[in-house]
């Protein structure tokens, strides 16, 4: 166990987590050329094009320091605020973290909220600051800010470059001295976590864990303590660039598990495994069950591809247990789906792999978040509210709860000023604000968390010019004031664009709605009324105009073909919209309110 | 293949000579592409260059691709058109040249169309005397509007005086004359655009292509309307436009027989009709789109290398052959500006019941909202459907799902 080395990379999008990754594995002779491939620890095709790794992984090497071999497991974690509760398992799972800083950009808010989980867990932080290298960079104030934070030392801040090469042996060299080794006891009943979990069509669900206790053997009868289902371990191994199955896994050491489960839903981060028999008293703590945060509708553009797209998201749901979904029905769309995500990154990556993996065209409705509502027959029970068209009329309603979240910005001090308008438009409420350096300023907000749904995240970028990140975590049910903002297209009620709102906002949001929908649904024979209303009132309305010309005078020279291919391209974007009574609109439109600033 | 209807085999009745069912079908049209203008329209997306230096090499190149071509036209040649750019800028030795080239290797009808585009400018004493002594009978000129302020919005060569000067001189020369005019331009009034048709009746042209001013992108007319320098054009007001000029032109004896072009019985422009009903047609020059059998084919959009190319023996085409349904999707496009209409029956003996089949059950939610009627088995626009027919058609379209 003294030569265990269990750490992981904290480190924000695009500051080099993945490159510096690379290297290490490159150093330690862990890869061969021919299995080499840029950016090794993201293999899902999304996740290379959006630079965020969104499914950890761990992976093994042996780095032979002092005439010593020392086994080091690398866990990788997520990079995305909508995944930190998989953070904090894989930290959890570790003994220490490096600390990535990209010297130009210096500290994020996701950084920041990362490494503080990871000093809760007493990990030990090797700061490296990355990318010096580089003509923007700006080594010694970012080390400052560095030291700052973390009150270590200015020599402990290793100097690197992932993509140069720059500084990766200083940097294994550290992980051996400052990481320590695992401590547990070898004898005890076998305790071990679970940080992630990978489903393989072949082989059923692959369980990544760290043992703490005792130890994991092939064949073992196995119990996981919160899903009290017990397996046997059909195989046990370590993680290199492939499996390599072994006969145990001992206390300290990472690996990964087969059972032949076939359901991601069995499987849950944070849980504990331990032996069917001699179960442990203490499971590791910290477990959760995640739940969505958001919540939106889905549904297939053709209507009779409902069965199809059940498949298809039965099929997601195996590989992403945090994806959950209930059959619902809309008078607009039909059949479809309600689901939950973690977060609006999470409901894009599902989408685009409904597209991707499934072939699949779908329509995703407004995003919202869960209220509770109370009717004036029962005050004390309340009603889940996930879908707009759930929520009791007004004359039964007593009240509703909203979701808030304390939210953390970190951004440069001469952006404070836009930053706090923009949040307290948002209905936040500052609570604090800090100066972690000379010009960065943290501020703290407790706020809605359906006010992050709606163009948050664009809007702060904007205002910021881009330097202000952003982190939340979420602090229970507050009292709203709701209502419930329906549209209407040529006079009929289209439940799909339904959303609720403050009070306070509605009239404006349902103005820029109507607004949005005018510039998004395309003319056609006749005039389209667009409105928006609260109850029988109505509080705005636009109108599309009907089309009134659709022809090219003119021909090319004969340019038969030309024109052709321009209307079977008018036809094929018709075929992405909805018919909806007999106005048809476009996919996008369903999404409106999310681009009211666009 | 061929798309012509029976009861349109009876409007073409060839007087002057007798020709075969056969024949008729595969009577064919030659496009020649002259891509030279003395300035550039600020609407204009067509190929041309301002620079006349190469036009003598030009010429020299056109011939050579019409002897190389000589043996793709399945049928003897019925018109001749010279479009542009602006071939008025062609000189008595540069046409008489193409034309031999023409005659010593393509068989042309004994009465041919042969048309020349002219810009109002080109168009004086001598020049017109010159044309009138070659086998060009035919003028279409480059008029657009009678009024100064919409010459200098489109930034056209000619002023108003010239635009009915060079008509009066034409006509004692040519009878067969054709203008074109554009309307829903920016800040046009209902008044001005009446004139403008007022105009051409009172000079007595039997044939009239009116097109709607059109915003394409990449011209100066686009990045002026961006840059709020000239309002964005108005498709209601184009609508407008265009009700008036059918409207006039139709009780003045004029038939829509295309959806932009008028013409007296007699006067309809046989090019133009070629390319609506299907009927074949080799383009010559940089530019040029050519149809034969079921290959579309189109020729490279740069001058010099044009002229390379043929210097260089090779023929700069690009081509691609139609499908079935390639060919069904442009039977529905172009028959449906026509007032020949789209013929069910050609549509179920060329393309096959499952294409008919398709078709009856597209055109429905049309005919409630008055904007397709079939007369017998002809299916047309009516006259509510008409300015919409391109989203008409692309809704009647099939898709290649390749």
């Amino acid at each position: 166990m003294k030569n265990i080395r269990n750490f992981c990379i904290i480190a924000h999008i695009d500051h080099g987590k993945s490159t510096l990754a690379d290297r290490l594995l490159d150093f330690t002779k862990s890869v061969t050329e021919r299995e080499r491939k840029e950016q090794l620890l993201d293999n899902m095709d999304l996740e290379r094009e959006r630079g965020i790794t969104i499914k950890s992984h761990a992976i093994q090497m042996v780095y032979p320091y002092k005439g010593e071999d020392y086994v080091f497991n690398l866990i990788d974690t997520p990079g995305h605020v909508d995944f930190s509760y998989e953070v904090s398992r894989s930290i959890a799972a570790c003994e220490g973290a490096l600390l990535i800083v990209d010297a130009a950009q210096s500290i994020q808010a996701q950084t920041i909220s990362n490494l503080y989980l990871a000093l809760e867990n007493d990990l030990e932080i090797i700061p490296v600051l990355n990318k010096v290298d580089l003509q923007s960079a700006n080594p010694d104030e970012v080390t400052d800010d560095i030291v700052d934070l973390i009150g270590c030392k200015r020599e402990d801040v290793i100097r690197a470059s992932a993509k140069e090469g720059i500084g990766i042996e200083e940097i294994l060299n550290a992980i051996v001295e400052r990481v320590p080794a695992p401590k547990g006891d070898p004898e005890a009943p076998l305790r071990a976590l679970v940080f992630d979990s990978v489903y393989n069509p072949f082989r059923g669900i692959e369980t990544y864990f760290r043992v703490f206790d005792g130890s994991i053997k092939k064949g073992q009868s196995i119990k996981f303590v919160a899903t009290g289902k017990n397996y046997s371990a059909d195989e046990v191994g370590t993680l290199k660039l492939v499996q390599f199955p072994k006969k145990e896994i001992k206390a300290g050491d990472v690996g990964y598990l087969i059972t032949g489960i076939k359901n991601a839903k069995e499987v849950k981060v944070g849980d504990t495994i331990t032996d069917a028999e001699n179960p442990t008293k203490n499971a590791v703590s910290g477990f959760e069950d995640v739940k969505p945060m958001v919540f939106a509708g889905i549904y297939p553009v053709e209507t009779d591809e409902y069965e199809e797209l059940r498949t298809a998201m039965e099929k997601l749901q195996l590989n992403d247990a945090s994806l959950v979904f209930v059959p619902e029905s809309s008078a607009a769309l039909g059949f479809g789906f309600r689901c939950g995500f973690l977060g609006m990154l999470h409901l894009e990556i599902i989408q685009e792999r409904l597209e991707r993996e499934f072939d699949m065209t779908v329509i995703t409705t407004v995003p919202n978040v869960s209220y509770n509502a109370y009717t004036l027959k029962d005050k004390d029970k309340p009603i889940i509210v996930s879908n707009p068209t759930d929520l009791p009329e007004p004359t039964y309603l007593d009240r509703v709860e909203e979701p808030f979240i304390k939210a953390s910005i970190i951004t440069k001090s001469e952006f404070v000023g836009p930053v706090m308008s923009l949040c307290i438009e948002k209905r936040g409420q500052i609570t604090n604000q800090t100066y972690l350096t000379q010009d960065r300023v943290e501020l703290s907000f407790d706020m809605p968390l359906a006010e992050i749904v709606f163009d948050f995240y664009d809007r702060l970028k904007t205002v910021s010019k881009g330097y202000a990140s952003f982190d939340y975590s979420p602090i229970g049910m507050r009292k709203s004031k709701l209502v419930k903002v329906d549209v209407l297209l040529n006079g009929n009620t289209v439940d799909a664009l339904s959303a609720l709102l403050h009070v306070d906002n509605a009239y404006d949001i349902g103005k820029r709605i109507c607004e949005k929908l005018k510039e998004l649904i395309p003319r056609q024979q006749f005039d389209i009324p667009i409105q928006a209303a609260i109850g029988a009132k109505i509080i705005a309305r636009e109108t599309v105009k009907a089309l009134r010309k659709d022809v090219t005078a003119k021909c090319y020279g004969g340019d038969i073909s030309r024109k052709r291919k321009l209307l079977e391209k008018q036809k094929k974007g018709k075929k992405r919209m909805r018919q909806v009574g007999n106005v048809e609109i476009p996919q996008e439109a369903f999404m409106a309110v999310l681009k009211l600033n666009d | 293949m061929f798309y012509l209807s029976k009861i349109e085999l009876k409007l073409k009745e060839f007087d002057e000579v007798n020709p075969t069912f056969e024949e008729i079908i595969l009577m064919s049209s030659l496009y020649i592409h002259i891509p030279f203008c003395k300035q550039a329209c600020h609407y204009c997306d067509f190929h041309f260059s301002t620079s006349l230096k190469h036009k003598d090499q030009l010429v020299e190149a056109i011939g050579k691709e019409l002897s190389m071509r000589k043996n793709e036209l399945p049928g003897a040649v019925e018109n001749i058109y010279f479009g542009g750019g602006t071939p008025s800028l062609l000189s008595e030795s540069d046409l008489t040249s193409i034309f031999e080239t023409i005659y010593a290797h393509y068989e042309v009808v004994e009465y041919p169309e042969i048309t020349l585009e002219a810009n109002p400018d080109d168009l004086d004493i001598s020049y017109l005397q010159m044309l009138s002594g070659t086998k060009v009978n035919r003028l279409s000129i480059g008029v657009q509007s009678f009024f100064e302020e919409d010459l200098k919005l489109m930034n056209r060569a000619h002023n108003a005086g010239e635009a009915e000067s060079s008509i009066l001189l034409a006509k004692q020369f040519f009878d067969n004359i054709s203008i074109d005019l554009i309307y829903g331009i920016p800040e046009m009034s209902v008044e001005r655009w009446q004139a403008n048709l007022s105009k051409a009746l009172e000079l007595g042209i039997p044939h009239i292509s009116s097109y709607a001013l059109t915003v394409e992108p990449n011209t100066a007319l686009k990045h002026f309307i961006d840059k709020e320098i000239i309002p964005p054009v108005d498709d209601d007001l184009a609508k407008l436009h265009f009700d008036i000029l059918v409207d006039t032109l139709q009780n003045m004896g004029y038939e829509n027989y295309e959806f932009s072009n008028f013409g007296k019985p007699g006067y309809f422009s046989q090019n133009n009709t070629a390319y609506w009903t299907g009927k074949f047609y080799l383009g010559i020059g940089p530019s040029a789109h050519s149809f034969v059998n079921s290959t579309r084919s189109w020729n490279i959009n740069n001058n010099p290398k044009y002229i390379k190319a043929l210097e260089a023996g090779e023929l700069p085409a690009k081509r691609e052959e139609l499908s079935r349904t390639d060919r069904y999707n442009e039977y529905i496009m172009t028959r449906l500006r026509t007032q020949w209409g789209v013929d069910l029956k050609v549509v179920e003996t060329e393309f096959g019941l499952n294409y008919a089949a398709y078709l009856m059950d597209h055109i429905q939610a049309f005919q409630q909202q008055g904007l397709l009627k079939l007369e017998g088995d002809i299916l047309k626009v009516t006259g509510d459907g008409k300015f919409l027919s391109d989203g008409i058609a692309s809704e009647l379209f099939m898709l290649n799902l390749k």
